[in-house]
């Protein structure tokens, strides 16, 4: 293992004194996302970080160094030849349910054997990949607290979701094939914040509509805290799968009751058939099968996070729920 | 497209402010019928649930998804069939012991009842009083309200993960390795024993949990099965179709108000490894099922009457 603790912390730029050894540069994808906004906000205190994202960055930090570059183009290996890229934080997986699902897997399963491929080629100490619990699925037969050796079986019944699982494959497989990086997998709770992601998206509903006579248990987690254990993983020495949850598991009702929206309950069949019906008509982003969310428990336990991690969530209930209507108008 | 939600919305709340009044005017009317229930139960359960400890988080609801609020209505509930509907005589209770157990029954009677009335027994006339978790079937979990109203009075979904966790936290399992092929009996095979799982054994081993059986008489006869209809079942998804006569009758619908006897064994201990060859599980599993067997056997021969 490369004694990166010391030895190539010299990138050239003039850094507070009191900055942790350890610190390279750290290469980010898909930064312009709000997810990444916020982490390299975070980072780039500390070290240097260079963003990847095929977007422009508009209210960029001026330390941040920014390339607008596909992941999937060889123009990605000049940004790991010219930076000493000593981690690479890998968010840049596409979401987008509307997008084709050719464009999703290149984008998602391509784009990432690239930045695998450089991350070997360039013998870069630490990845931290950014997957999520969705991989597990909500099932019915699911046990309470999935543990990070459950089976993967969110592609099951929502097939939009298994380039997200080949991802976290993908970097499960990173730990035999390339020991010496110390490869790190994040499996998130729903994530809650500015984010537009589903759930967050979900609990901006208004009236939120469930599911008639389902209220299951459920974990979410404020996107700072998410942004806290991704620092966590750059630590060196860390590596493995982590699930990652926030304050304690609650009944669905009981985030809805938090933000004082209304709750409508629809019958499983009406829904299901409505929802098909309103994402055929392109009126809705929520691809039908998330229902099952609000059906079934797809809830983890987080303990190696707590013990190896060392991560507890910093926020509580209230103020993780309560920031989906942060920053709205 | 928008509007429509936003108008059920409306409705909900005008039926939501409407029910608002109405507790409010129910709202003296709820504390008489707790008074009025624990008087027919002859205690306040209130006071019972108070002394079983409980992993609430900040948000009143343990992590698997009890609900004391939800869990005293259900007891009392269930407290009333137990006292009353069903007048259940519970032998041997005082040798459950404290800690991690598994209870193992034998399942009967269609409808899950025999399980609610073992969680009633350890909470009514246990001491300390203890809430079981019943492990369900995975079948049951996937339907709307009973999933809601398993999930908030404890029970949990039967795999391995879960039990073993419960376990771990010092709790009271109740598993019916007959599982579906128990409670579907048809009435001609009443009170013998169908084939048992192998999981439970294996569980009891590995974290070292005394097993204690359980014979339930009186079960059986609640609704009376001629015969389970086996593609039907496969058709519609559902673990068993049980054709019962008495349902078409006005007010069959009801289980038969049969006397309860649930008879609780000796504890037993089982050591050895785990990851057995299943012949040898299977040994270990044969001494829990005799037991109960004979435990059936004799309940039956001293039972006097199915009804009283």
């Amino acid at each position: 293992m490369p004694a990166h603790a010391n030895s190539r912390a010299s990138g050239g730029r003039p850094r507070a004194a009191a900055s942790p050894p350890q610190a390279g540069a750290v290469l980010v994808t898909g930064v312009c996302g709000r997810l990444g906004k916020h982490l390299v906000r975070v980072l780039h205190r500390e070290r240097r970080v260079v963003g990847v994202d095929r977007r422009a960055f508009a209210d960029k930090p001026k330390d941040i160094e920014h390339a607008q570059v596909d992941l999937r183009r060889t123009k990605l290996k000049d940004v790991f030849r010219a930076g000493e890229i000593q981690a690479v934080v890998h968010l840049g997986v596409m979401h987008d349910p509307r997008a084709s699902a050719a464009d999703h897997h290149s984008w998602n399963v391509a784009g990432f054997g690239k930045l695998l491929e450089y991350v070997a080629q360039f013998r870069v100490p630490k990845l931290v990949v950014l997957s999520s619990a969705n991989v597990y699925g909500p099932q019915p037969s699911n046990p309470q607290f999935l543990t990070e050796d459950a089976p993967l079986l969110g592609g099951q019944n929502f097939s939009d979701i298994r380039d997200l699982i080949e991802v976290d494959m993908l970097a499960q497989s990173f730990f035999w094939k390339l020991p010496e990086t110390e490869t790190v997998v994040l499996r998130p709770v729903h994530i809650l914040g500015r984010v537009h992601n589903a759930p967050s998206n979900f609990l901006r509903l208004d009236p939120v509509p469930t599911v008639m006579g389902f209220d299951p248990m459920t974990q979410v987690i404020h996107q700072d805290d998410v942004v806290r254990a991704i620092e966590r993983a750059l630590a060196p020495g860390v590596r493995g799968v982590f699930n990652v949850a926030g304050p304690e598991p609650v009944p669905l009702s009981r985030l809805i009751k938090i933000l004082g929206r209304q709750r409508v309950s629809v019958p499983y069949s009406l829904a299901r058939i409505a929802l098909h019906r309103l994402w055929s008509l392109r009126l809705t982003t929520f691809p039908p099968p998330e229902l099952d969310h609000i059906r079934f428990v797809c809830m983890v336990d987080d303990r190696r996070a707590r013990q190896v991690l060392g991560f507890a969530p910093a926020k509580t209930l209230e103020e993780t729920v309560r920031s989906v209507d942060d920053g709205r108008w | 497209m928008a509007t429509n939600p936003r108008a059920l919305a409306r409705i909900d709340s005008t039926v939501r402010g409407a029910s608002g009044l109405l507790r409010r005017v129910l709202g003296t009317a709820e504390q008489s019928l707790e008074d009025l229930l624990a008087r027919m139960l002859g205690e306040p359960l209130v006071d019972r649930l108070r002394r079983v400890p409980m992993a609430l988080g900040g948000s009143g609801v343990d992590p698997f998804g009890l609900d004391p609020q939800w869990a005293k209505y259900a007891l009392y509930t269930v407290g009333l069939l137990h006292r009353r509907y069903f007048r259940t005589e519970v032998h041997g209770i005082e040798k459950v012991p404290e800690g991690r157990i598994l209870l193992i029954a034998n399942h009967s009677g269609q409808v899950p009842i025999d399980g609610a009335l073992i969680g009633a027994a350890m909470f009514m006339d246990a001491e300390p009083p203890r809430i079981v978790r019943a492990m369900v079937e995975k079948w049951a979990v996937s339907l709307p309200f009973v999933s809601l109203l398993f999930a908030r009075v404890g029970q949990v979904v039967g795999v391995q993960e879960n039990a073993k966790r419960l376990l771990a936290q010092g709790e009271a399992l109740l598993v019916f390795p007959e599982g579906t092929r128990g409670i579907s009996k048809t009435f001609d095979k009443r009170y013998k024993l169908s084939e048992f799982g192998l999981g439970f054994m294996r569980l009891a081993i590995e974290t070292n949990t005394p097993i204690v059986p359980v014979a339930v008489v009186g079960a059986e006869e609640q609704y009376i099965s001629v015969a389970n209809v086996e593609t039907l079942a496969k058709l519609l998804r559902m673990p068993a179709f049980p054709i019962i006569p008495q349902l078409f009758l006005p007010g069959g619908q009801l289980p038969l108000p049969t006397k309860y006897r649930l008879w609780f064994g000796e504890p037993m201990t089982f050591t050895g490894d785990p990851d057995d060859d299943d012949s040898i599980i299977d040994e270990k599993v044969w001494l829990v099922k005799q037991t109960i067997q004979s435990m059936l056997n004799r309940g039956l021969k001293e039972r006097s009457h199915i009804f009283w």
